[in-house]
């Protein structure tokens, strides 16, 4: 009941003081609105990039073609090696004989055309077909497969997939630096507007103190106050984040170029999106309060 | 029993000034004490360790059991829930009422609406203000914002009641009539005074127990005293 009582006089004084300081309270506010968009477009962007990145993993093969001439044991110390490398999860051997009954299966076309040709003058090869562990090194384990003696060529989505995933990760990498300059400049405002507030009631804080406020008491008006800043700040990045990527999903009927990139689905990940914008606004804002209170809250 | 009791304490600022030097008292539960002395003598110094404005740099100073020297900043509050103070200033914020100023004390503290009700009210008939609790502070004379002050200070029902010179911007008839409104709270509700001054009159008049400090020495602790250079 008291906690109550108290949490509602802190609210209230903390309104109060956010509408008395408008306009810095406002500078705060839209200074963490930017931050907050910024953070959401990177958050919804690292998380499309994580998700397609883990389907493309699930079904990325490498393909190993060996020579032509090639023979049993060459195959097994191929083998022996592809299985001694440690990004390489499984895989599967496939003779040129199986390689031809495979496409004659497919298409009626290479039935009639295969079946012409000798197996010395076949241009099919013995394949491995690689399953790896993980995506980003797939150049690297590609290059050493390359290496093994008797591989004639090998071959995966390089193009593509190799520029898409170094494309994404730099990019995250410049909003990561974005962000934490934000979320600096935002916190250096929140200390400011906080510090004006605190300068304002200094008499207020005295006759509290005088008459036995605990000072969690004293303290709390003014964290509250970074909260309410930083959960107005977090309005328009919120809506800016539900319905941008509705539109976005929609407009690209949920996939990117091509099938193999999946958006996630609106719903809920806009939702959990939303929440965790808001949630860091109001951690933010405490942040600001939190250190404006410590610094200029004598006490 | 005593309220108070001060053990060998020397308060030095950190400006290398020694206000207090070994100081040794004991105030007892419902005593009502002047404390006299020229300018720089150390009454605020003595008041201010009091309610742990300041600390003592050496000794012990206990108020209703609390060791004041060893309280954390955290705890003060624990202590100043004990007190009430005054001063020459009065201190009330002019934004809020009579009524608002009085119950402010009693919200910082999270007590209940009715009961700050009933205790504000009470207060406020304690020192003669009843008919002007809607006013804001501005609109009185210096005499009733003390009585404010006096009211704000005593409405938790605290042990002790702390003045720091509550006359010294006033007249010697608003002066008398603090007076009269402070000995009774101490006759009625029983609470310890320790009041600074500098009024000759008003220690003359009142013939309660004096504290005579000089360069930070106690010269004298008289139980029906005058005041003397
Ligand atoms: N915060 C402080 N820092 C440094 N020195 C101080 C401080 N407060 C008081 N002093 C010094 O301590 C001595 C005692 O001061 P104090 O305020 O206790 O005197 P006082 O008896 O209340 O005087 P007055 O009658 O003028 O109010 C003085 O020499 C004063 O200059
Ligand atoms: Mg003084």
């Amino acid at each position: 009941m008291k906690l109550f009582r108290m949490l509602g006089r802190s609210i209230r004084d903390a309104i109060k003081s956010v509408i008395r300081n408008f306009s810095l309270s406002l500078a705060s506010i839209s200074c963490i609105t930017i931050t907050l968009i910024i953070v959401s477009v990177a958050l919804i962007a690292s998380f499309n990039v994580q998700n397609f990145t883990e389907a493309i993993e699930k079904d990325m093969t490498i393909v190993v073609f060996l020579e032509n001439e090639a023979n049993e044991d060459d195959v097994k110390k191929v083998e022996q090696e592809i299985k001694s490398i440690s990004n390489v999860e499984k895989y599967t051997y496939q003779t040129k004989q199986e390689v031809k009954e495979k496409m004659q299966e497919e298409s009626e076309v290479f039935n009639a055309v295969l079946d012409n040709w000798e197996d010395k003058d076949s241009p099919l090869k013995d394949t491995f077909q690689v399953k790896i562990k993980e995506i980003t090194a797939i150049k690297n384990t590609a290059e050493k497969i390359e290496k093994i003696d008797k591989v004639s060529i090998v071959r995966y989505g390089e193009g593509m997939v190799d520029k898409m995933v170094k494309a994404f990760s730099s990019i995250q990498k410049i909003t990561y630096g974005i962000v934490i300059a934000l979320v600096i400049v935002t916190v250096f405002l929140i200390i400011n507007t906080i510090k004006l507030t605190i300068s304002a009631r200094k008499r207020e804080i005295g006759i509290m103190r005088l008459v036995g406020a605990s000072n969690l008491t004293i303290k709390i008006p003014f964290i509250i106050e970074g909260m309410i800043l930083g959960l107005f700040g977090s309005i328009v990045p919120v809506l800016v984040t539900t319905y941008g990527y509705l539109a976005f999903y929609e407009h690209f009927d949920g996939y990117l170029y091509s099938k193999l990139i999946q958006l996630i689905k609106p719903e809920p990940f806009i939702y959990q999106t939303s929440l965790i914008i808001v949630g860091i606004g109001i951690l933010v804002g405490m942040i600001g309060s939190a250190s404006a209170v410590k610094k200029y809250l004598k006490i | 029993m005593d309220l108070i009791r001060i053990k060998n304490v020397d308060k030095r600022y950190k400006n290398g000034v020694t206000a207090i030097y070994d100081l040794n008292l004991a105030i007892e539960k419902g005593s009502f004490v002047f404390v006299i002395g020229s300018s720089g003598s150390g009454k605020s110094t003595l008041i201010k360790m009091l309610y742990r404005e300041e600390k003592p740099t050496k000794g012990q100073v206990i108020v209703g059991g609390l060791d004041v020297a060893k309280l954390k900043n955290k705890k003060v509050y624990k202590l100043r829930r004990k007190l009430g103070i005054v001063f020459q200033d009065y201190r009330l914020l002019p934004k809020l009422t009579v009524y608002e100023n009085v119950a402010f004390a009693l919200e910082c503290i999270g007590e209940k609406k009715d009961i700050i009700r009933t205790k504000v009210l009470k207060a406020l008939e304690d020192v003669g203000l009843k008919n002007k609790v809607h006013e804001y502070p501005g609109n009185l004379s210096g005499g009733e914002q003390q009585r404010v002050a006096i009211a704000r200070a005593i409405v938790n029902d605290p042990k002790l009641l702390l003045c720091d010179e509550p006359t010294g911007n006033l007249d010697p008839e608003k002066s008398m009539e603090i007076m009269k409104v402070l000995e009774s709270i101490n006759k009625s509700r029983g609470t310890t005074i320790i009041m600074a001054t500098h009024d000759k009159e008003i220690v003359n008049r009142m013939k309660k127990q004096v504290i005579t400090l000089k360069d930070g020495h106690l010269v004298k602790f008289k139980q029906k005293g005058t005041y003397v250079e």
